[in-house]
């Protein structure tokens, strides 16, 4: 058992989901299979091995830093589930 | 032969030969999609009034003589994760059910200037996350060839609509084989280009390491009109490359003399089927016999392949998603308190699969557990990629299967994310490496479930890939 109900809740509460009880069993024997998976990894040696995050060359792109037309306040709010005032609009975030 | 069965080329010379009109070819396309989207269900949009004044605007630009586009007139299919402006993009997930983008993806756009006609936008497993378009929360996509198989996924919708004669060519995106795969499964051509080859730009991201948009269509030489045109550099994706795209139809070139084509030992192994291995040998002689010459060829890494998939990809994937959490577009469940808010939304509107990767690859980044799978994964990458580059030294291509076995049947591996993982053993060192592949038809099961073959090129070198897939498909 790689993943305990513990872990399961913490790294659901990292993602923000939350997983219900009666799923709980399935989730945590879904994703053991799978961690107990790619255990086979840890056979290979990666001594002096570098990670590849990209798999071609990248390096930084620049540009001129220059002032360019950017999408439409009213367009960039139109998928706003709520907004108020041009701004999207949330539940309170601070107490008060 | 219908209209809506012709390839791209062949409908451009009937267009600019004033044979047919635009108009007709995309009524002719429409009827075939009213006679079998009931029973394939490829689309979740299906865009007619556009499609029908798109097309009207081509036949009077061929009425006042003008000069047309490869692709002009012609109707297309886009998966649903690609951002259309002011076409709804739901990512087949119900947190984008309504979801309006306000601005093109650079691919579409690109598309969009030869004047396509689009039928619609295509169904995919949800984010692109499955291989097999069962993931899709709104409904299954059925292979056209068999009703009771998959398409395969994740654009199983854009490999059914070629397949089904719903479009004459699609628009799909491949982070781990989710263009290959499907195309392997619906008998068509299926092309994922060079990691950067074309821009990301508007496509919802999964895993922005390996996500790359390719095509679908009927033949090689559509294939090479499509890539023509959706490749290039965009400002607004750094990770675009800088390379210079070739013309690819120069490449359609049906000689493969001297090209030397490796057939890696690691891709034959357990879980294949038989027939699928039969007509991948039978393929190779087919290459011999062209002039190529075929060697034996190791990728000793191959079998780490899916585990170091399955945590770069979820990893990327569980950052990615973060965005979608109710507040400045998609769905929103209501919740006491911001947290809540976020938690009811991303709990109600994912499924299954897009929280199990979620998990999974925020467990993978957790502390304690970084080093020992996401950091490991990607020193695992460097090994894999390292087979890909010493083998490229010796070659040209390497020819495999595309997928282990043809279609199988809805529901059958639903239950076993696992067993659905493992089928994507052909596939997914290919974008671990940031490779070019394609995979083309190459016959029928028993069964008579369509067969295909990958072949993978050098970085950039799309061109010897199609060159190869051309002599192929000029010599059946």
């Amino acid at each position: 058992m790689k993943i305990s109900e513990q872990d399961i809740k913490t790294v659901a509460s990292l993602s923000r989901l939350r997983i219900r009880e009666e799923e709980a069993q399935d989730v945590i024997f879904q994703l053991n299979k799978i961690l107990t998976y790619v255990e086979n990894l840890q056979a290979l040696d990666t001594t002096n091995i570098e990670p590849t995050t990209y798999a071609l060359p990248m390096q930084n792109v620049f540009r001129a830093d220059e002032v360019k037309p950017s999408i439409d306040r009213e367009l960039a709010l139109s998928n706003a589930p709520l907004k108020e005032d041009g701004y999207f609009k949330v539940p309170r975030v601070l107490e008060v | 032969m219908a209209l809506y069965d012709k390839t791209a080329h062949e409908l451009h010379e009937l267009l600019t030969a004033k044979k047919i009109s635009a108009t007709e070819l995309t009524a002719d396309v429409f009827a075939r999609v009213d006679e079998v989207e009931d029973k394939i269900g490829a689309y979740l949009t299906i865009t007619r009034d556009k499609a029908t004044a798109d097309a009207k605007l081509v036949d009077d630009k061929i009425a006042r003589g003008e000069e047309i586009a490869p692709l002009e007139g012609i109707p297309c299919a886009v998966k649903d994760n690609i951002c259309t402006k002011g076409i709804r993009t739901t990512c087949a997930s119900k947190i984008l059910e309504n979801f309006i983008p306000p601005y093109d993806a650079t691919a579409y756009k690109k598309l969009s200037a030869q004047n396509p006609i689009l039928i619609g936008k295509t169904n995919l497993d949800e984010f692109a996350m499955g291989g097999s378009t069962e993931n899709s929360a709104f409904h299954v996509t059925r292979n056209p060839h068999n009703l009771e198989r998959v398409p395969g996924g994740s654009s199983g919708g854009s490999a059914a609509a070629v397949a089904g004669g719903e479009a004459i060519f699609s628009l799909g995106s491949d982070t781990g084989g989710s263009i290959r795969q499907p195309a392997s499964f619906c008998g068509v051509v299926g092309f994922k280009p060079t990691y950067g080859r074309v821009s990301r730009y508007g496509l919802v991201a999964f895993a922005s390491s390996l996500d790359q948009i390719g095509s679908f269509t009927r033949d090689v030489t559509d294939c090479a009109l499509v890539l023509n045109a959706i490749c290039g550099q965009d400002d607004m994706d750094s990770t675009s490359t800088a390379a210079q795209v070739p013309d690819f139809t120069k490449a359609l070139v049906a000689d493969v003399k001297g090209l030397k084509i490796g057939l890696p030992k690691e891709y034959f192994v357990k879980g294949i089927d038989a027939e699928v291995e039969t007509a991948i040998h039978n393929v190779a002689k087919k290459f011999e016999s062209l002039g190529a010459e075929i060697v034996d060829v190791s990728l000793p890494h191959t079998e780490y392949a899916i585990s170091t998939y399955y945590l770069i990809a979820p990893a990327e994937a569980a950052t990615n998603l973060e965005r979608y959490d109710g507040v400045s577009y998609g769905a929103r469940v209501d919740g006491a308190d911001v947290v809540e808010m976020m938690t009811n939304t991303r709990t109600e509107k994912f499924g299954a699969e897009v929280k199990r990767r979620i998990m999974i690859g925020n467990y993978a980044l957790s502390a304690g557990y970084y080093d020992a799978y996401y950091l490991k994964a990607l020193k695992v990458r460097t090994l894999i990629q390292k087979d890909f580059t010493d083998a490229f030294k010796n070659l040209d291509l390497i020819l495999t299967p595309t997928t282990p076995n043809a279609a199988f049947k809805l529901g059958e591996m639903t239950s076993d994310p696992l067993t659905m993982y493992l089928q994507d053993i052909c596939t997914v060192p290919v974008n671990i490496a940031g490779l070019p592949g394609v995979s083309i038809p190459c016959g029928f099961t028993n069964d008579k479930l369509p067969l295909g073959f990958q072949l993978i090129g050098k970085a950039l070198d799309e061109a010897t890939i199609l060159r190869a897939a051309f002599a192929y498909e000029s010599n059946l």
